[in-house]
């Protein structure tokens, strides 16, 4: 699903070049120097208020940057819409409070984008969705309204909504926060099948065994900078600064 | 004290009797304070009921001659007005001997209320029967053509002519208003002060103002032989008014709704026009049922305010009947009658949206 014929495109997938953002007086995001290759998935950490979140908005342009270049697959950002919108085709996104459409079945929350996004004709569609409904195992849900549904269904199907529009990237934003604990290791499982097939992922998570597990970086952002990255064993292994090393002792020890 | 009476014979498995008997005393005379209150308020009802009965009832001239109905003024109601002058109070000025016209006019605008009021017609049969049943009503109301005597806009009055000013009013407010609320919202300056300037200015004049001027003023704007029938200048009048009030009743809508819901949608690489109709609206004006039928009740009962422009709607239609010397001084009946009629339509509205509010929040419940 992931090897469109864009794939053969060369260069990083992701690019942010001394990216700032302020929310009025406030710095948000400091110099950010960020690089996501063609298949790479990487785990971004920190406290909350690091500005890990506002990041991962910023490169599909639900925030908007200030200074600094972003690159996405070869397309930079800029307040063209024409961009905007080429950009958001490419990138998908799952949510922490889900953000399905309640008055749509889950059917119709999957193939609404792709009808009148992509124009893929609605039989076409259905098909691509029940695909991807099997994928995060639950086609018997189809006709549901996500209100019926528990939390980790509901975010399951976000991901499955995702999927149908065929991004080459997938954003998660703390998917798993908001959801019950039984709840998350469902929701984490879709996540790894879908790293080991070669998607190209940023989770903003704290879901520090789903880093081991799959990251081939590790970010650690506070007070809006990117403090350490690296490879995952390193990072946990041997923490260099000191804001990681605290941080990590209070994720790991509780 | 007296719950726990009530609790010991409840708990005794007293009869039904004993049962209405325990409740009546612990919640009509439990205390002195609730003993005199309870005894007042019966008092006052019984007095009202005795009052409407002797005077609206059993006193009443049911059918009879003005001079009758005089003699028992005071003591007894006069419904033998409605016999004399219903057809004028239900079509006012409109040809006697064509009445049946608007009276077949009123029953198509009932006929496709009914028809829109059912879901299942939700589709492409909706604009259809509005077509031809809005087709048929300007036949049977203006005639000239089929045989029909020419009937000018000046003669029309009645019931019709409030489902007509009612029926435009909401079906095109409506749109405008959803219009004026996203500009309101908009992040281009220009059309959101423009929104904002019109609904506030609109909103903060009485409609009584804006059918003057749409009667008195307009005309003086419009180049000299160019002349917009007096019908039309207030049911735009009522359409601009009843668009800034609904505006403001949407916006709230379209502000309850989560920020989640418009994130996911730009996410998707919706469009800004996709997203509203397709996300934002169906969810917002659910939302906003109750407070928009509030408006809608509101709008068809001010529609009676057109009197102001010398237009007869079914009110002042009323009120133009008990001028008559005859039946001078029977007002109160005829306001009776017709506000019966604003009722049995008010309180339609009001069922329906209840109603249709529970069908489409079904799928928020589990």
């Amino acid at each position: 699903m992931t090897a469109s014929p864009a794939a053969a495109k060369q260069g990083p997938m992701i690019e942010l070049k001394a990216l700032n953002k302020w929310y009025g007086e406030f710095h948000v995001l400091k110099n950010i120097d960020f690089i996501c290759e063609r298949g790479q998935k990487i785990v971004v950490c920190g406290p909350s208020g690091s500005g890990k979140s506002t990041m991962i908005r910023c490169i599909n342009r639900l925030e908007e940057h200030q200074k600094g270049t972003l690159m996405v697959d070869g397309i930079e950002l800029t307040n063209d819409l024409k961009n905007i919108e080429a950009i958001r085709r490419e990138v998908g996104m799952v949510f922490q409070h889900f953000n399905l459409f309640p008055h749509l079945t889950v059917l119709e929350n999957l193939t609404l984008a792709p009808i009148w996004v992509r124009k893929v004709p609605k039989k076409e569609a259905e098909e691509t969705a029940m695909h991807f409904l099997k994928r995060v195992r639950i086609p018997e849900q189809a006709n549901k309204y996500p209100g019926q549904l528990s939390g980790g269904q509901q975010q399951r199907v976000a991901i499955a909504r995702s999927l149908c529009m065929k991004p080459k990237i997938m954003l998660f934003d703390e998917p798993t926060s908001a959801l019950d604990p039984e709840m998350v290791k469902e929701v984490l499982d879709t996540m790894v099948e879908l790293a080991r097939e070669g998607m190209t992922m940023i989770c903003v998570t704290h879901e520090m065994g789903f880093a081991k597990a799959v990251a081939d970086r590790v970010v650690f952002m506070d007070k809006g900078e990117i403090v350490e990255a690296n490879e995952p064993e390193a990072f946990f292994g041997n923490p260099q600064n000191e804001r990681t090393k605290l941080f990590l002792s209070q994720i790991l020890n509780h | 004290m007296a719950n726990a009476n009530a609790a010991a014979m409840d708990a005794a498995g007293g009869i039904g009797e004993s049962k209405l008997m325990a409740w009546v005393r612990a919640n009509l005379f439990s205390s002195w304070a609730n003993t005199a209150l309870t005894l007042v308020v019966f008092y006052v009802v019984a007095k009202a009921v005795f009052f409407f009965g002797s005077w609206g009832i059993f006193n009443a001239v049911w059918i009879g001659t003005s001079a009758e109905c005089r003699a028992a003024k005071g003591v007894g109601a006069c419904w033998a007005l409605f016999p004399e002058k219903w057809r004028f109070i239900l079509f006012a000025t409109y040809p006697f001997d064509e009445q049946w016209r608007p009276a077949l006019s009123s029953a198509i605008f009932i006929g496709l209320y009914f028809f829109s009021a059912m879901r299942a017609n939700w589709n492409l049969r909706l604009p259809i029967a509005w077509i031809a049943g809005l087709g048929t009503i300007s036949v049977l109301m203006w005639g000239g053509v089929l045989g029909l005597s020419f009937v000018p806009q000046e003669r029309w009055g009645g019931l019709v002519l409030t489902l007509i000013l009612s029926t435009f009013g909401l079906a095109l407010a409506f749109p405008l208003a959803i219009l004026l609320a996203l500009g309101r919202r908009s992040h281009m300056p220009v059309i959101k002060s423009m929104c904002v300037v019109y609904i506030e200015l609109i909103r903060g004049v009485p409609l009584i103002s804006l059918l003057f001027m749409a009667s008195v003023m307009f005309p003086l704007f419009l180049p000299e032989g160019v002349s917009i029938d007096k019908l039309l200048r207030a049911q735009i009048a009522i359409i601009m008014f009843a668009g800034a009030y609904l505006a403001e009743v949407v916006r709230g809508g379209l502000q309850a709704l989560p920020k989640g819901q418009y994130e996911a949608a730009d996410a998707l690489g919706l469009s800004y026009w996709q997203a509203t109709m397709m996300i934002v609206l169906p969810q917002a004006l659910r939302l906003v049922i109750p407070p928009m039928v509030n408006t809608f009740i509101g709008l068809f009962k001010d529609t009676s305010l057109v009197l102001i422009i010398g237009l007869l709607d079914i009110l002042n239609a009323a009120k133009v009947a008990v001028a008559d010397p005859q039946w001078r001084g029977f007002g109160p009946e005829a306001y009776f009658g017709v506000s019966l009629i604003y009722f049995v339509f008010c309180f339609a509205m009001s069922k329906y949206s209840q109603r249709i509010e529970v069908e489409l929040n079904r799928n928020k419940h589990r």
